[in-house]
């Protein structure tokens, strides 16, 4: 019984912080969002060094906790592309793959620029019409998605994507602590108004109580669909909050903050709604 | 990272498993804030003692097993997965006795811990006072020193002291040095809730029972022996208690996990799909509590302590419990008002938010030395 990450997954996640810190990935999201892809697929080659791309590849190392952390890294810093798609649920190691798949994943991300694209199970050459997200760097693609059975590879998407909100949730509480505690008005910081406080811890307390769901998950302990519905509302209040206590610059596109909020509003319906991933629970429960 | 249980603690709670199959009441004990429930929680308490099980963590020369957290943990889902009957001792074993073992002299260990291990001596808590609730520091109840016979005389009123309406003794903070301001000047003290001078007021709580009461001291004399730490300690003792109750130890994931099946058991008899997503809630809650709660035991074993994570622990518990039985009152439909179980257990979760230091409280310390956001001005 050791419910914390060992040293060896700490220093993986420090050296993803450090890399990704120093990638300037906001900017990277902007270019990607823009169609220039070149600094986002640098990046992803950087990842790829770093053993990123192979943590779900059955024969090449899976391990979904160090899965976990890196997708709370990607989240953390907002890297754009279809990671989850590539390497979640395809669990794809070498090149970049995406996928679309019925009921939940109708369109598939960064079709335009992956190397290889599923309709399913069928490997397409044919994309069609380009959807924009709310998350601008979401490029959408209609591939004829067909209706695909909820197998492992599934649920291995949604803790990577559940790892993605924890670490997206995580970062904009941190950008919202750090903007309350220098902006001032009537005199003091508004992050010493109680009612700011309030808001943000109980972003603090939904955020604590999802992370032990998102790794229980990975340990096998819990449904992914659990994690995937408290990371999904921790994040998402993460990015309400962070947005209110903003105020109006938050509400900017020039902002940073604007890439995550729009990200986490994405992420909470992509692969299972909540409604999705609450039915499936109580239908488990028996 | 990993989750798994070791050969012993298996074997631990496999043995724990099956001695309360065979020994938990059938039937759920009368309510412990009644005379008759009092003495048949006592009676439980006494039982589980013999078979220790009482306090497992616990040194054996006072009833214990010397279980580590992790089996404390373990023992806890057991219980009351089990249904066992609420703890009537839970002010001593989980607030008081921390505090005796780290404070403590031996002496008081020797006298206190074994009839509290047993359930022959409950404990009140006295902390509240009419005119210092969530500001506790502004207390006003006296110790006078008295040198001739080498004690305290204890002056002044306590309110909201759970159990003290049957308890024998209470513990609480007085303030020993008039002139220190504060945190300052408060010593920590034990006290025979029978003594010379002690008035207990029984006070019916909003289910009409006294799970309460307020206690008033006229010159009552409490002798140095019954002073816990040093004289104008006080503060500084006492709050390692509130972190105790905040934390681990007064709301066992067990007892979440339990009441969350009972709740998808009820939905299954009679499914209304309008409360399916707040079942759901409930549930994945109480196993984001048990998880949560085996991070915090890793940390703890590895020589961490609780600190201000305590205070992210109550919000989510107090809060939990009171959207769990909610779910269910929702679910019961017209028959929500009639005397159950779940009527039972949402009126005790109302209470949740409020002691052990109100939720407003605890938010303030998640933002304050959590989050690092600037202290309130403080009047």
């Amino acid at each position: 019984m050791r419910f914390e990450l060992d040293s060896d997954q700490k220093d993986f996640a420090d050296a993803l912080d450090r890399l990704l810190a120093g990638a300037d990935t906001a900017t990277v999201a902007r270019a990607w969002a823009a169609g220039d892809h070149e600094p986002g697929l640098k990046l992803w080659g950087r990842l790829f060094d770093m053993g990123v791309t192979s943590l779900a590849a059955e024969d090449d190392g899976a391990d979904p906790v160090f899965m976990t952390i890196a997708f709370e890294r990607l989240g953390h810093h907002a890297v754009p592309g279809p990671w989850v798609e590539s390497v979640a649920y395809l669990g794809n190691a070498g090149g970049i793959w995406t996928v679309a798949a019925l009921p939940h994943v109708p369109y598939a991300l960064d079709a335009d620029i992956a190397d290889q694209v599923y309709a399913g199970e069928r490997r397409v050459s044919e994309i069609g019409e380009l959807y924009s997200s709310v998350d601008r760097a979401r490029r959408l693609f209609d591939v004829g998605a067909p209706e695909v059975a909820w197998d492992t590879a599934f649920d291995r998407a949604v803790l990577a994507v559940s790892a993605q909100l924890l670490g997206l949730g995580e970062r904009v509480l941190a950008d919202s602590v750090a903007y309350v505690k220098q902006r001032r008005q009537f005199g003091r910081e508004i992050g010493s108004y109680q009612a700011i406080k309030h808001a943000l811890a109980d972003v603090r307390i939904a955020l604590d109580f999802a992370r032990p769901l998102v790794y229980g998950a990975a340990l096998g302990a819990i449904s992914p669909s659990a994690a995937k519905v408290a990371a999904g509302d921790a994040a998402y209040l993460s990015s309400r909050t962070g947005l209110q206590v903003h105020g109006a610059i938050g509400y900017t596109a020039e902002l940073d903050l604007s890439i995550w909020i729009t990200k986490i509003r994405a992420l909470v319906s992509a692969w299972g709604t909540p409604a999705v991933h609450r039915e499936r629970l109580l239908r488990e429960l028996g | 990272m990993d989750l798994t249980l070791s050969e012993s603690e298996l074997a631990f709670q496999a043995e724990a498993r099956e001695w309360l199959a065979a020994n938990v009441p059938a039937e759920p004990l009368p309510s412990m804030d009644t005379a008759e429930g009092w003495r048949l929680h006592q009676e439980w308490e006494a039982r589980l003692a013999e078979a220790r099980w009482s306090v497992v963590s616990w040194p054996r020369d006072y009833h214990g097993r010397e279980a580590s957290l992790v089996e404390w943990v373990v023992f806890e889902e057991e219980y009351y997965r089990a249904g066992a009957p609420g703890r009537v001792s839970q002010n001593g074993i989980f607030l008081l006795a921390p505090i005796l073992f780290d404070h403590g002299t031996q002496e008081q260990q020797d006298r206190f811990l074994p009839s509290m291990a047993t359930g022959e001596q409950i404990w009140a808590q006295c902390w509240s006072e009419p005119e210092a609730g969530s500001d506790l520091a502004s207390l006003t109840s006296t110790a006078r020193r008295d040198d001739e016979r080498g004690g305290w005389v204890l002056n002044g009123q306590k309110t909201w002291s759970s159990r003290a309406s049957f308890a024998h003794w209470g513990f609480g903070l007085f303030r020993s040095d008039p002139e220190a301001e504060r945190h300052r000047g408060l010593t920590y003290f034990l006290f025979p809730l029978d003594a010379d001078g002690v008035t207990v007021r029984p006070i019916a709580q909003l289910d009409g029972e006294v799970g309460f009461a307020e206690i008033f001291f006229e010159d009552v004399f409490v002798p140095d022996s019954d002073v816990l730490g040093d004289p104008g300690d006080g503060w500084r003792v006492a709050m390692s208690t509130a972190g105790n109750e905040r934390g681990l130890s007064l709301r066992s994931p067990g007892r979440f996990c339990a009441a969350a099946d009972r709740l998808v058991e009820l939905y299954r008899s009679a499914p209304d799909p309008a409360y399916a997503g707040d079942v759901v809630d409930a549930w994945i809650k109480a196993q984001a509590y048990r998880l949560y709660t085996w991070g915090t035991v890793t940390r703890l074993a590895a020589g961490g302590d609780l600190g201000a994570a305590g205070s992210v622990n109550k919000v989510f518990w107090s809060e939990l419990d009171i959207a769990l039985h909610e779910t269910a009152l929702d679910l019961r439909g017209p028959e929500a008002e009639l005397e159950s179980r779940w009527l039972d257990g949402y009126t005790f979760a109302l209470s949740g938010p409020i002691y052990a230091g109100t939720n407003e409280v605890q938010r303030n310390i998640v933002a304050e030395r959590i989050l690092g956001l600037p202290r309130e001005v403080r009047g």
